[in-house]
């Protein structure tokens, strides 16, 4: 038999957490509206065409980017293809367990891969070698090492940088061969820079990039997906209470400026 | 032959000494060599050789005093987290004697309770009790954990670093053996306690700790440091200091747990902080 | 279709009669590790050893919560070792495979006469190895990180461990075969020991060696062993400010 270890948090961390948000402030000082130290390192792996290391405070994901040339969808034959997938690996944190993705991981991946999809950050068009036969299909890969809360923002701001960093071979059509050109590399068609911007709801408040802490007693999620311009391009609540519609068109408004913050990270 | 100098950090299987040497804790005998087992720091004291962990888990040992939080509710008993390879168990009989009562009416599931370690059996199940007069349940403040080994480092020599936190942050603190610490004050006083508490496990395997500490607080606080003699000799300070019950009689408890004396002595507890499981890493 | 690759940066292997880097055949790749990398994690450890890079963690000793591993009178040491889909040239499918499954239970073999499990009867202490990228010899830099991980996590030992490759390759008895050399190459030996004793505690080959070039080529690893084993000292040492 095996349990799954739930943490269940202290009713006084809780009481404490709670507390000190409804008083304004946050337990490790942050403003509601404040990230906490963010890195984005790209290129860190040599075999992956793309890849980049983003940590947000201590929360750390590896993203890898690996191009292959298939066959595209049949409702979408001159467009390349996008996949993301996420391992919530046991080192990142004493309860997650290995297997096969669970819902979170799964949640995880379909977040990210919706607001690079939506938000057309790859162009899929330049992705088509030969239309209804060959396209590039771009395995995105999110490896996370280490979970002290906020993986939505992370994965889309790491798995960005990681696009940003991927070459392709370029390709030549002759006759009935494809020749893929290793010597001469070119980048992933990049069009947009869309990111995610998640807040927590606590105590009646909106907090921005909520900690392990903070994520372990908040009462609902809300990330947001934002492209350059301020358009929306994805969005996922979570959580286990509601939010209200004006707590909802108030984050967009901050999700607008710290969206816009966030792609300061990116080379 | 010595082949390390006092307070030097080292890691498993370095040589430390020949047999002249006595093999204290954190420290094994092999082919006439005493060996580290940890990464720690060497500490000399005449011919005794040990090595004081830098990082280590809790064991609970009958006597301890520890922090624990309620994970589950059984028939007859609470089930609780101490920060340790090994729960514990709260019995039902410990809080109410012989009446029946529904459990989680007294404690339920993400409590935290200080409480004392009554028996370790042979498979390793640890059964807890409230029966002391500073033990129950803790109401508001906030917890933070630090490595257990560094809990001696944290209380300071009688209880030095640990009241001066006290003193200048005006919070209660009672530090559990198994390395959970309770804190309870002004909120923003909990979390200068806490960045302070933090920083002593950070560093301590550094000297002149008790110093930079009252610096701190100083700093943190915005007045200046009191001036105090300097410390004596720092260098005992990597001592193994014999643990003190830390606690206030301030502390809520439960309305159940009945008051009784502590039924152990004090002398009880600082035996469990000194190196007494010699035995089981000796090769011979 | 057919797909025609051109790339003319990919090695032909004839280069590896002089090593790469004009590296000595008793010479290991750059070496570099890190202790207490990971925040939640117990114990951590990142190495890179050449073109290698991988991550070790530790938690534990804690509860052990599958009753039917349990031991009575000590802790059991699990091992996983994973590469990432990216870690290799050609995306790896996530997940375990046999390849991985027989590694973890290498490693967690190579690790156990080290680690003092008696201490902690009925408890589990869990070794996870993540192969961030694989240049050849990913299983020993595992072992070796794994070693400074479960030290960082304060887990007592009798010693560390380390591992290294040795090899044939292009007629010659080398030390830490490269991905290449290993490839090209006619014989793999990864071994794993204890620097202080000598103890081996872990040993694969697959090739073909003849008893003489097997001595020289388990000399060479033996004698590698003291600089990786320094490579620990300084990476738990650093973690300390020392």
């Amino acid at each position: 038999m095996v349990i799954k270890m739930v943490h269940i948090v202290p009713e006084i961390i809780k009481e404490s957490v709670t507390n000190h948000i409804k008083n304004g402030e946050r337990t490790d000082g942050r403003a509601f509206d404040e990230y906490r130290d963010i890195i984005v390192e790209p290129g860190v792996v040599g075999k992956a065409e793309g890849s980049a290391r983003v940590k947000i405070g201590n929360t750390q994901i590896m993203i890898g980017a690996k191009p292959q040339l298939g066959t595209p969808f049949n409702d979408t034959p001159t467009l390349g293809v996008l996949m993301t997938n996420t391992e919530l690996l046991p080192m990142a944190a004493p309860n997650f367990e290995a297997g096969p993705p669970d819902e979170n991981s799964v949640e995880l991946s379909r977040v990210t891969d919706r607001c690079i999809r939506e938000g057309q950050v790859v162009d899929l068009e330049k992705l088509c070698v030969v239309q209804g036969e060959k396209v590039w299909m771009v395995f995105l890969d999110l490896h996370v090492l280490d979970y002290d809360g906020n993986l939505i923002d992370a994965a889309v701001l790491g798995s960005v940088a990681a696009l940003m960093n991927t070459k392709i071979p370029t390709t030549k059509l002759e006759g009935d061969e494809i020749v893929l050109d290793y010597d001469n590399m070119i980048p992933l068609p990049i069009n947009e820079k869309a990111l995610m911007c998640t807040f927590a709801k606590i105590g009646g408040e909106l907090l921005i990039d909520p900690s392990l802490e903070e994520e372990e007693i908040m009462g609902a999620r809300l990330s947001i997906g934002m492209a350059e311009d301020g358009s929306i391009c994805a969005m996922q609540i979570g959580g286990a209470e509601s939010m209200t519609k004006e707590e909802i068109l108030k984050a967009i408004s901050i999700a607008k400026i710290k969206t816009a913050e966030l792609r300061t990270y990116l080379p | 032959m010595i082949f390390v100098e006092d307070k030097e950090i080292v890691i498993p299987g370095d040589i430390l000494a020949d047999e002249e040497y006595h093999s204290g804790r954190g420290t094994f005998k092999e082919n006439n060599k005493i060996c580290s087992s940890l990464v720690g720091l060497v500490a000399i004291r005449d011919k005794k050789i040990s090595v004081i962990p830098l990082q280590s888990k809790y064991i609970p040992k009958r006597g301890d005093v520890v922090i624990g939080e309620i994970t589950d509710i059984r028939f007859s008993m609470w089930n609780l987290d101490i920060n340790s390879p090994y729960s514990g168990f709260l019995p039902a009989s410990d809080v109410f004697g012989k009446e029946k009562k529904e459990l989680n009416r007294t404690f339920d599931v993400g409590d935290v309770l200080f409480l004392r370690v009554v028996d370790v059996d042979e498979v390793k199940k640890v059964k807890l009790g409230l029966k002391g007069r500073e033990l129950g349940k803790f109401r508001g403040g906030i917890l933070i954990n630090i490595t257990p080994t560094k809990v001696p480092r944290l209380i300071g020599k009688k209880g030095s670093m640990i009241n001066m936190i006290k003193d200048e942050t005006r919070c209660e603190v009672i530090v559990g053996q198994n390395g959970v610490v309770w804190v309870k004050g002004e909120p923003s006083m909990e979390r200068v306690a806490e960045k302070v508490i933090n920083i002593i496990e950070e560093q301590a395997h550094t000297s002149g700790l008790t110093d930079r500490v009252r610096d701190m607080l100083a700093k943190f606080l915005g007045h200046e440091p009191e001036d105090t003699e300097p410390e004596e000799n720092e260098a005992e300070e990597f001592e193994i200091i014999p643990i003190e019950i830390e606690g206030s009689d301030e502390i809520e408890e439960s309305e159940e747990t009945v008051e009784i004396e502590i039924s152990e002595e004090l002398g009880e507890v600082e035996e469990s902080e000194k190196p007494d499981e010699i035995k089981e890493f000796k090769e011979e | 279709m057919n797909i025609i690759i051109t790339n003319n940066n990919l090695s032909t292997g004839t280069e590896t009669s002089a090593r790469a880097n004009n590296r000595a055949f008793d010479e290991l790749r750059n070496l570099k590790i890190e202790a207490g990398v990971l925040e939640r994690a117990d114990g951590s450890a990142y190495l890179e050893m050449g073109g290698n890079k991988v991550l070790a963690a530790v938690y534990g000793p804690r509860e052990l919560f599958v009753r039917r591993l349990m031991q009575p009178n000590k802790a059991v040491l699990r091992c996983k070792y994973n590469m990432a889909p990216f870690s290799v040239d050609d995306r790896k499918r996530p997940g375990p495979d046999r390849r991985s499954v027989e590694i973890s239970k290498l490693t967690s073999e190579a690790l156990t006469p080290a680690v003092f499990l008696e201490k902690f009867p009925r408890s589990t202490i869990d070794v996870y190895i993540e192969v961030l990228e694989a240049e050849g010899g990913t299983r020993c830099a595992g072992i070796t990180a794994a070693s400074v991980a479960l030290a960082d996590a304060g887990i007592p030992m009798k010693d560390m461990v380390v591992a290294c490759a040795a090899g044939k390759s292009d007629g010659n008895v080398v030390l830490d075969l490269s991905e290449i050399e290993d490839k090209e190459g006619e014989a793999d030996l990864p071994i794993a020991l204890m620097p202080r004793t000598g103890e081996i505690t872990l040993i694969q080959m697959d090739g073909h060696l003849t008893e003489d070039e097997f001595k020289k080529a388990m000399d060479l690893a033996i004698d590698g062993r003291m600089k990786i084993n320094e490579q620990q000292k300084t990476a738990i040492k650093n973690r300390y400010g020392d």
